[in-house]
């Protein structure tokens, strides 16, 4: 252990993105001040340039090997770096696609992009993170950007009641989390995660029960910010109470960090325990992706239909953690970057189709969309089917590699049950198309969207077609970065 | 020159660019030119295909024409394609079917004719990479992505019910495929490839292969469709339009018998051995149960869906019949004769039904009614069409001289070698068969004219003389002279043979 005695200037390098990002976000705090209000726009391209410079730092200090600073707490590895500039790449597409309904809705305000900022700062903290400490640190800076997002539009009762539900139940659950993680620093005595994974190794009896008792706790903790089931239960109403823009947010990036943090929990700190918490995943992930696809097919709202969809690519993500193997791992990172990347185009393509005083949030709204917008029909077919695994497109890789770890580890049987809800999970996304391709068009009106938003979102769902017929650079990407 | 060239991926990727070129003309005003590319494109990947055969060398069941890429690395999954005696003419038949569909579908489709057009190349592709793909993962990729375009095909231009049918369609096939998903994931974890090639040699023992096997039948057998995974055809073959019938029954029932071939056998020699029982059971039910539903269909859609079904009967039951005749004759000859009959049903069955469904289609385009009761007396208004679907409706009740007969033939001369009884319920196909089709075709074409409206009928314009027309050959030169595509095959299938009969365990 360092000596606390004698102060050392610790390692800034490995941090710099962070630094950058925080302090360019103060910036734009202090100058938004001096943005009139008609000229948001200049805040808007802040806030872009700010996450391609984070993109640029990171990618410019990416050194291929694990670095940690901060007296460990803190680190810096090719796995963190790939997830963080996915997150910068999700974000600025948020961002684009939030622009005209924000205007609409008269929300275009600096407190969105500021608050976006500071939560990204919070996934890049918690992504980063090796200390549960600093974990948890970056936990609640997401968590309370987030909440405070969905209470953006505050005179809408439904965002009120969402933000309320939110703040409390992911208040409740970062009180487990702390909990469990305070069980687990009493019984080893370190906050570090390679500490605690040292620690555990010489457990005698009562002291695993201990700390199998903190790891349960931090699971409920997890599961609850991945939305996982039985404690997915805010999720679909804070998707649908949301205001469109923020749902998108909220339901793309943060799940890489969700992602990242359990990798480094369960994985880094409580590795020697897989066998414990290999159990209880199995039971979430089943349920998961029962629950997700089963009730997703009663949904008219397609916001909360989007929300089951997410809870059931939650419940095969954690299929491939389960694993508790290298290609396990890296086809769970695959699975959550890709998946972000569908989720950022489905609910771009919600905004698409809202304009002032129109939310297009049912399932209705989509009827006619192939007479409406060839074009984008086109595009919502591509991420539709990528979403239910069907190939050409990246989801099905998704899957099969998420499948591939599972039957690796002689968990055959948990793989055919992935595949049935999957199929079961087909059935609403069909439904979309079908309403998109076979229906009357109910609402004829040309859609109103600006070009940069057409050109994001057309090349994010040609991403997901071009990755589904070359996916093998993002999977070696993957597997590079676990290791 | 033309063995420099990478021909398979020509011949699959060529109508997959046209198809998009041809979406690009989308507009109303823009149909006859996106009309024009589709025929070109699709004669142009026809036109290709034909290399294939005549530089096609009989005498080898090595892959040919193949091509190897390493496309994802980290799973080992290749750009593997080749081609044997089984699949070179399937992707014939594949890409001949495609022209007539488009021209088929030339002046009936008013509806967006530039995505209609675009739907069946891009299928046209993904089909012919179905047959060549050497990787199962490749396969399984070109398996599932050609149910996309079919799905629109049936909800966009299908009839009344097409939601329903193309959704079930959808549901029925996917659910299929998955298993067989899992199984290549098993196998690879196994032997540490995806390669086709590689499974069939891997060992397995009798359990995994056990359910290797249901898994792929579940794949296959609602592909074929084998009873009682088969309620999807009636459904999606009535409610598609023309053309979608003629690609579903010609090409695509084609899959699930190609994988018995390239799957099931050579990788689980012993478990097919062991479950053939089951296999040859659900084929006589679809030879003699499903001929009987078909008898009593009152639409004429769906009275051939159940025709084709236990046409393709007769395929899995040569496929799987040859285990018996090893155990009674001990000879391979007899073997080899059941499964180069089903091979050869399987290309007949090809033309057979699309012109069947043709037929269908020239007459509901002019009544717009598939009921059987709405017609009668049709020869008396449309005699040149009568005298084609008359052949057609011999071939598909097995006439000798026609093409329908030589595989039938075959399958039951073998079963003979097997056992009486399966043999003896097979032949009932030729009188049951015969039944159906020609009480149908009494009902339909021949009588006293109707009513008016069968009395205002025209006779078959010059696109659809074609089409018929080019069908008949096809059927008569198959079913007189079907020496060529035996040839073809006798290499592979002996190959076959022998991978069937060497024990994995």
């Amino acid at each position: 252990m360092m000596s606390t005695s004698s102060f050392q200037t610790p390692n800034l390098l490995p941090a710099v993105p962070e630094m950058f990002v925080l302090a360019a976000t103060c910036v734009i705090l202090l100058a938004d001040l001096f943005v009139r209000d008609d000229k948001k726009v200049i805040t808007y391209l802040l806030s872009l340039a700010t996450l391609v410079g984070a993109a640029i730092l990171t990618i410019t200090l990416h050194t291929g090997e694990t670095v940690r600073t901060f007296s460990g707490s803190f680190v810096s590895d090719p796995m963190g770096d790939v997830l963080k500039v996915f997150v910068y790449l999700v974000t600025a597409a948020v961002f684009v696609y939030s622009r005209s309904y924000l205007i609409a809705r008269n929300l275009f305000k600096g407190e969105f992009f500021i608050l976006g900022l500071f939560g990204v700062l919070g996934m890049m903290v918690l992504i980063s993170a090796h200390n549960m400490l600093t974990l948890y640190l970056g936990l609640e800076l997401l968590s309370l950007s987030m909440y405070a997002m969905v209470a953006l539009h505050r005179d809408s009762i439904n965002a009120t009641e969402a933000a309320m539900k939110y703040f409390i139940l992911g208040a409740l659950a970062s009180g487990m989390l702390l909990y469990g993680m305070s069980l687990i620093y009493g019984i080893t005595g370190s906050l570090d995660l390679v500490e605690i994974n040292a620690a555990i190794k010489s457990l005698d009896d009562s002291q695993m029960m201990v700390a199998g008792l903190g790891m349960v706790l931090v699971i409920v903790g997890m599961a609850f910010k991945l939305g996982a089931v039985p404690f997915h239960m805010w999720l679909p109403d804070v998707y649908h109470g949301a205001p469109t823009a923020v749902t998108l947010y909220i339901g793309t990036a943060p799940k890489i960090a969700a992602f990242a943090m359990v990798m480094r929990l369960l994985v880094e700190g409580l590795g020697d325990m897989h066998v414990q918490w290999q159990e209880i995943l199995i039971i979430m992930a089943v349920l998961s992706m029962a629950v997700g696809n089963i009730i997703a097919i009663a949904q008219t709202n397609i916001k909360r239909m989007l929300a089951y969809s997410t809870i059931a690519h939650v419940g095969f993500l954690l299929l491939g953690i389960l694993a508790g193997t290298a290609e396990g791992y890296s086809s769970a990172m695959f699975y959550a970057i890709t998946y972000t990347l569908m989720a950022a185009g489905g609910f771009g393509m919600i905004l698409l189709l809202s304009r002032s005083g129109f939310e297009a949030d049912r399932l209705e709204d989509f009827k006619g969309l192939s007479e409406r917008s060839p074009w984008f029909a086109l595009m919502m077919l591509i991420l539709l089917l990528s979403m239910a695994g069907v190939p050409p497109t990246v989801g099905f890789y998704a899957k099969l590699a998420v499948l591939q770890s599972v039957v690796g580890v002689g968990l055959t049987w948990l793989a055919v049950l992935g595949v049935i809800f999957s199929i079961i999970g087909v059935f609403y996304y069909l439904r979309v198309i079908k309403l998109m391709y076979f229906d009357k068009p109910v609402d004829t009106s040309p859609l109103e969207t600006t070009t940069d938003m057409r050109i994001i979102l057309s090349a994010n769902a040609l991403g997901i077609l071009y990755l589904g017929l070359m996916p093998g650079s993002l999977l070696a990407l993957c597997v590079a970065a676990i290791g | 020159m033309l063995a420099d060239l990478p021909l398979l991926s020509l011949v699959i990727w060529t109508p997959i660019i046209g198809g998009l070129l041809v979406l690009f003309f989308s507009k109303d005003e823009q149909a006859p030119l996106a009309r024009i590319i589709a025929l070109a494109v699709s004669v142009l990947t026809f036109l290709l295909t034909i290399p294939l055969w005549t530089g096609f060398d009989n005498s080898t069941y090595q892959m040919q024409f193949v091509e190897y890429v390493s496309w994802i690395p980290t799973f080992n999954i290749n750009y593997h394609l080749g081609i044997d005696g089984i699949s070179m003419p399937l992707i014939l038949l594949t890409a001949f079917s495609t022209v007539l569909v488009v021209i088929a579908g030339w002046d009936v489709i008013k509806y967006r004719p530039a995505q209609y057009m675009a739907a069946f190349l891009i299928m046209d592709g993904l089909m012919i990479g179905v047959f060549c793909a050497l990787d199962s993962i490749l396969f399984y990729v070109l398996w599932e992505a050609m149910l996309i375009p079919m799905f629109l095909i049936i909800g966009i231009w299908g009839g009344e019910r097409r939601v329903y049918a193309t959704i079930k369609f959808f549901l029925y096939t996917f659910l299929g495929s998955v298993f067989m998903l899992v199984a290549l994931i098993y196998m690879y974890i196994q032997s540490g490839s995806f390669g086709i090639l590689d499974m069939q040699n891997m060992p397995l023992g009798m359990t995994e292969q056990t359910l290797i096997f249901l898994a792929f039948l579940i794949a296959f057998a609602v592909k074929v469709p084998m009873w009682p995974v088969h309620t999807w055809l009636p459904d999606a073959h009535v409610e598609a339009p023309t053309g979608g019938s003629v690609i579903l029954a010609a090409i695509m029932l084609k899959m699930g018998t190609y994988g018995f071939v390239r799957f099931s056998l050579p990788i689980t020699p012993d478990a097919s051995q062991q479950l053939d029982w089951l296999m040859i059971t659900l084929s006589l039910i679809a030879v003699v149960y499903i001929a009987f539903v078909a008898l009593v269909q009152k639409d004429m859609k769906k009275l051939i869906a159940y025709s084709s079904i236990a046409h393709m009967g007769f395929v899995t039951l040569g496929f799987f019949i040859i285990f018996a005749i090893l155990e009674n004759t001990g000879s391979t000859q007899g073997m080899a004769m059941a499964i180069e009959g089903a091979l050869v049903q399987m290309i007949s069955h090809g033309f057979i039904s699309g012109a069947m469904f043709l037929c269908v289609g020239v007459m509901y385009d002019r009544m717009h009614s598939r009921q059987i009761a709405d017609y009668g007396g049709v020869a008396n208004t449309m005699p040149i069409f009568a005298a084609f679907m008359v052949l057609f409706a011999m071939a598909n009740a097995g006439l000798p001289g026609t093409s329908g007969f030589v595989g039938e033939f075959m399958v039951i001369l073998a079963a003979f070698k097997a056992n009486f009884w399966i043999a003896f319920l097979a032949a009932t196909t030729l009188i049951f068969g015969a039944a159906y089709t020609l009480w149908m075709v009494k009902r339909v074409l021949f009588g006293e004219v109707a009513n008016d409206n069968v009395a205002a009928l025209k006779d078959v314009n010059k696109r659809e003389f074609f089409l018929l027309g080019v069908l008949a050959v096809a059927v008569l030169a198959l079913g007189l002279w079907p020496a060529p595509l035996l040839d073809v095959m006798h290499a592979t299938v002996d190959h076959l043979i022998e991978q069937v009969m060497h024990s994995k365990l």
